[in-house]
């Protein structure tokens, strides 16, 4: 049994700029309909600066898989909080897939956004270090 | 690579890939993320590639190798570009 880890950055203005050039291209192709649900501000709009601390738990994730050259859809790797506030992390299809055959048997994560960043930290127990 | 395609590729880096040097320094093989070309700007970079090409990358293209360099963003879209089978074509193209 062992641990992985990866961790990730993202600057939250590059996530406003996606929103604001590319909109639901951008938005559709990126989040899960729920993170678009989750991530909405009081008026609606959506919310750089949680979509970007999903999007760094997503690129953690994929450093946790030990991505080399696979297609890994944004889609397939879902990322929610609780009414509490926990995040926790959720995968389908292609990121699913991968995740157990790299021996992934429990994922934990934790985001944060404060100033111009937003950060995210995956952890996994695996079967055995590959 | 054609060289209307590869203009129009260095043109939407310069646009949207946030690159920490002139796009116009580095070679077609040149490795786009040692450039200092960002995962999230990569993302910017495939939207606004279909934008300008008019279309859609697969699945199974999203992968870090397709967009590391000019030259292997120029295959990508040449093998769209020229996709037959009517599942890799243009954006719509699709059964």
């Amino acid at each position: 049994m062992g641990l992985r880890v990866g961790i990730d950055l993202v600057s939250i203005d590059s996530v406003e700029e996606s929103i604001r050039v590319h909109s639901t291209h951008y938005l559709g192709r990126v989040f899960t309909s729920r993170e678009l649900r989750d991530c909405r501000s009081p008026g609606g709009a959506p919310d750089a600066r949680r979509l970007a601390a999903r999007f760094a738990a997503k690129e953690a994730l994929l450093k946790v898989l030990r991505v080399d050259d696979e297609a890994v859809p944004w889609q397939t790797i879902g990322v929610s909080a609780d009414r509490m506030g926990r995040p926790s992390i959720e995968l389908t299809g292609v990121a699913d897939e991968l995740a157990r055959r790299r021996g992934v048997e429990a994922l934990d994560v934790s985001f944060t956004h404060e100033g111009p960043f937003a950060a995210a930290i995956v952890v996994a127990q695996v079967r055995e270090a590959r | 690579m054609n060289g209307d395609t590869g203009t129009v590729i260095r043109r939407v880096l310069r646009e949207h890939a946030r690159l920490p040097v002139d796009v116009d320094t580095l070679s077609d093989d040149a490795d786009l993320f040692a450039a200092g070309m960002t995962s999230h700007a990569s993302v910017n970079l495939m939207l606004a590639l279909e934008d300008a090409f008019d279309l859609e990358f697969p699945d199974r293209m999203l992968t870090r190798g397709v967009f590391d360099s000019v030259a292997s963003i120029a295959a990508a879209i040449d093998e769209l570009t020229t996709a037959t089978d009517g599942t890799l074509g243009p954006r719509g193209s699709g059964p």
